[in-house]
């Protein structure tokens, strides 16, 4: 055996301890859905893992009502202090729990346990103590002396990072005095369900979390044209972020949109190279490239094109592709067929456009959905894939001149959410930077999140702010008439 | 060489420099051919009958004008002197420290288990250069040393022998001794290599430096394990830290035309900076060493695994623009099998797996040894043994 094979070394599921079935978490209590109930797979083998409700119209207006009551007579009249108590209770849970966490979002999201074991569930517990800490500090959130919180808080998340954009959304709601009705995906409802024991565990009033997971078109449809909800937050595709916006214009409710993106990932000739490529890797490989603010398109200077596609490529073929929970996973699973049958459509239109293909050459599990990484060379600024959010481990390469010619290219997009500069020239970095359209400029790195910084985009990639201070004044208003 | 061919390369010798005699009138004098002359005195400077030595001039400015000895390898890559390998250097790219090290973090994460745990214990044994170098080492020491490196585990004969004993010069000759036919490659037998040129500080003139490398080869090193000079690199010297290692890779030749291995030792820690490092390691690569090596292991820090990384991106890049595959040896403060099995993750993500091999990968390390025989022994037995069930030395 080559020692590169490494012998496998899965992460033992016996830490979780599953129910065969979720029902819905409203007002402190699991009860049953009025809707049919659904069951949730790991992508990485089709298999079962447990039978989850759906929530049906009436279980929302239940949820938001219950939230509405905790909100009237707990939530808002607790003080900061309070409230931070409960916070960092949950983030010291989720700590605690941290292994039995990761299991299971690996489980049902597809995604490796080493990221979810030292990226996701960290970032998590991290996102929790940040906003604990804000929690009697709102005067100091920039909207005045005496903040308010908005209300009911809606929130509708994605199933690329469930339990991190669960706290993305949560953490600051709470810690700003809103209590929350929340609705994960359907293909990744497991740590959201988890995450209600623990804020039972942390005994957080009743009704202050409630967690329905059920269809977009039922559950979440009906959340967002609630009229006793104060706001929505949601994160997920462009379309669905536009249906929504137009549900609640002419309303009072407060919206944050997190949508799509088409990341320029941007290495000039003097940048540091074998760095650059370990960047353009975590920017489109991470999390099997299934990333809001992915570094898709790559916009390489002309004189190092060669150089830094074959040194990617080398690089790409030491990535382990297969199962999720094994510790040298690099490469996980498609979340669901729906989204495979995506990838593979818009791969097929990038190669009849002429783009060139580049597949990693490994072996696939029968089961389960899976994807090689992939490498598009040749790729002009009009095909499909230059322009198209792929959702995907797919790169696109492109070339550019001059740094005029970088920037009009990364700014060309309807999107604009994130871009990194890669170079060692301090006043190019900056200038470049002032130049993009994009909400998250990275500088010689790529996807990396931290709870103190501000999150969100241009355009058609959404509007509001996600993270630290600007993360929390979405969930405030200056306490004024509202 | 035979005696009676010595003997009149010798005398050839005499007439040429001390009498300055020319090549003709030798030939004459001993009955034989100009340039069978010709040979003898090459000869006469190969094996060390004559040995010729160039004092560096007086002034930085003429000692500039001399400029860099070209090797077949910097002239291949343009580098013919001093001001082409000063911009050679300049051009490579820089290393972003965050990400160099974020690499290594993520390749330390890698979890190695079952039968390749195994093979990675075994391997780490094969690439060992068990050391010691203590102003206190003596003959009875190297003995041990050398019993240790032939049979490291007396209790499990499948045991591997590691690839090399390191030790001072004058511990060669005892250390060839003990190994007797034993001795040889670091896979036919166990190298034996020489730390040299001053070690640990390289602080001393060139003739001493060569002197300790001719007499470390003399006595029987395989390989030799050189110190740049640090002083020079950091003030922009590059062609003294050049010139020294080709001067000393030429030292390594032995009178049969074969030569010693050479390692450079780059001494990180004092390098500081991994764009210096990166730059050392190609200097060192240009100018002819064998194996490029992170530390004395007298400086702290000694080899990290970051340092490591990049120092197998370096070799990696070289052999993709010249098909030549050069070592590599982090040593210093490696004592754990834990950590020594991220450096063979890092070889073989970052280099290849054609790098675990003797040939171009080893440990420097005394006390490694130990912990990896524990892990063995751990895995034959299923039991943890405790430190006195291997040996102190």
């Amino acid at each position: 055996m080559s020692f590169l094979e490494y012998a496998p070394a899965p992460e033992s599921t016996s830490i979780l301890n599953l129910s065969p079935s979720y029902g819905l978490f409203i007002n402190g209590e699991w009860v049953d859905g009025g809707d049919d109930s659904y069951t949730t797979i790991s992508p990485a083998t089709e298999k079962p893992i447990a039978e989850i409700a759906h929530a049906s119209a009436n279980d929302v207006d239940r949820a938001v009502a219950a939230a509405r009551r905790a909100y009237d007579t707990v939530w808002s009249r607790m003080s900061g202090a309070d409230r931070g108590k409960y916070l960092f209770r949950i983030a010291r849970l989720i700590q605690e729990r941290a292994r039995e966490l990761a299991v299971a979002e690996t489980l049902d999201n597809g995604k490796p346990i080493r990221e979810t074991r030292d990226v996701d569930v960290p970032l998590v517990a991290a996102w929790f103590f940040h906003y604990a800490g804000w929690s009697d500090k709102l005067e100091w959130a920039g909207l005045g002396a005496n903040p308010k919180s908005l209300g009911v808080a809606g929130q509708i998340i994605p199933w690329n990072f469930p339990l991190l954009m669960l706290a993305w959304k949560v953490a600051p709601a709470l810690a700003a005095g809103n209590t929350v009705v929340l609705k994960p995906a359907e293909t990744t409802p497991l740590t959201a369900l988890l995450f209600a024991e623990i804020c039972q565990q942390a005994g957080l009033p009743a009704g202050v979390v409630n967690i329905i997971p059920g269809r977009g078109s039922v559950a979440g449809a009906r959340l967002v044209e609630h009229p006793d909800v104060n706001k929505i937050a949601f994160t997920g595709s462009t379309a669905v972020g536009r249906q929504i916006a137009r549900t609640i214009a002419g309303t009072d409710t407060k919206l944050t949109l997190e949508l799509g993106g088409k990341g320029a990932n941007i290495v000039f000739d003097d940048a540091a190279v074998d760095e650059a490529v370990e960047g353009i890797v975590r920017g489109i490989f991470f999390n099997q490239g299934h990333v809001c603010c992915a570094g898709s398109r790559l916009l390489v200077q002309e004189n190092i094109h060669d150089e830094i596609v074959e040194k990617l490529t080398r690089r790409l073929s030491t990535l382990r592709l297969g199962d999720p929970l094994d510790k040298n996973t690099d490469i996980g699973a498609i979340n669901s067929k729906e989204q495979l049958d995506r990838i593979t459509a818009l791969v097929n239109t990038g190669e009849s456009e002429g783009a060139e293909r580049w597949t990693l050459d490994c072996p696939v599990p029968k089961a389960g959905f899976w994807f090689r990484p992939t490498v598009f060379t040749n790729v002009a600024t009009s095909n499909t894939i230059a322009r198209e959010e792929i959702f995907g481990p797919v790169l696109s390469v492109l070339t550019f001149r001059t740094a005029d010619e970088a920037i009009t290219k990364a700014n060309n997009t309807p999107y604009g959410l994130s871009a990194g500069i890669w170079t060692q020239n301090a006043s190019r970095m900056l200038r470049v930077a002032d130049e993009l359209r994009a909400g998250v400029i990275w500088a010689n790195t790529f996807n990396q999140f931290d709870p103190t910084s501000p999150f969100g985009g241009y355009k058609e990639s959404g509007y509001g702010r996600e993270g630290g201070r600007h993360g929390l004044t979405a969930y405030l208003t200056n306490g004024d008439a509202r | 060489m035979s005696n009676s061919e010595s003997d009149i390369a010798r005398r050839a010798a005499r007439l040429y420099y001390d009498e300055n005699k020319t090549q003709d009138e030798i030939g004459e004098m001993l009955d034989i051919t100009r340039w069978k002359v010709g040979r003898l005195l090459a000869l006469a400077r190969e094996v060390g009958i004559v040995s010729i030595s160039i004092t560096d001039s007086a002034t930085p400015s003429e000692r500039s004008s001399s400029g860099i000895i070209p090797t077949d390898r910097s002239r291949a890559q343009g580098v013919t002197d001093t001001q082409s390998l000063r911009s050679f250097l300049r051009r490579l790219p820089a290393v972003d420290a965050i990400g160099l090290e974020a690499r290594a973090a993520t390749l330390a994460t890698r979890s190695i288990k079952t039968e390749s745990k195994r093979a990675a214990l075994d391997t780490i044994i094969r690439l060992v250069d068990l050391t010691t170098l203590e102003g206190a080492d003596t003959p009875g020491k190297v003995k041990s040393l050398v019993a240790k490196a032939l049979v490291p585990d007396a209790s499990d004969p499948t045991t591997p022998r590691v690839a090399a004993v390191c030790v001072y010069p004058d511990m060669v000759a005892h250390a060839v001794a003990a190994l007797g036919p034993n001795r040889g490659d670091g896979e036919s037998g166990i190298a034996v290599a020489s730390v040299a040129t001053a070690f640990p500080s390289g602080r001393s003139t060139i003739d001493v430096k060569l002197a300790d490398t001719r007499f470390a080869v003399d006595k029987g090193a395989t390989e030799i394990d050189m110190v740049i000079d640090r002083g020079a690199f950091l003030s922009g010297d590059l062609e003294t830290v050049f010139n020294q290692i080709v001067l000393v890779r030429e030292a390594c030749v032995r009178a049969d035309g074969s030569h010693a291995h050479l390692k450079v030792i780059l001494e990180t820690g004092e390098l500081r900076t991994y764009d210096n490092i990166k730059r050392a390691s190609w200097l060192a690569i240009l100018a002819g060493a064998d194996f490029i090596k992170t530390s004395t292991g007298k400086v702290q820090p000694a080899a990290t695994l970051p340092t490591t990384v990049l120092m197998l991106e370096v070799v990696r890049d070289w052999f993709h623009l010249t098909g030549e595959r050069i070592g590599v040896k982090p040593a210093g403060g490696i004592r754990q099998s834990k950590d020594a099995i991220r450096y063979l993750v890092a070889v073989a993500e970052v280099a290849g797996e054609e790098w675990l091999t003797p040939h171009l990968f080893r440990f420097g390390a005394s006390s490694l040894l130990n912990d990896v025989l524990l892990q063995r022994q751990k895995m034959t037995t299923g039991r943890y043994s405790g430190p006195d069930y291997v040996t102190v030395d």
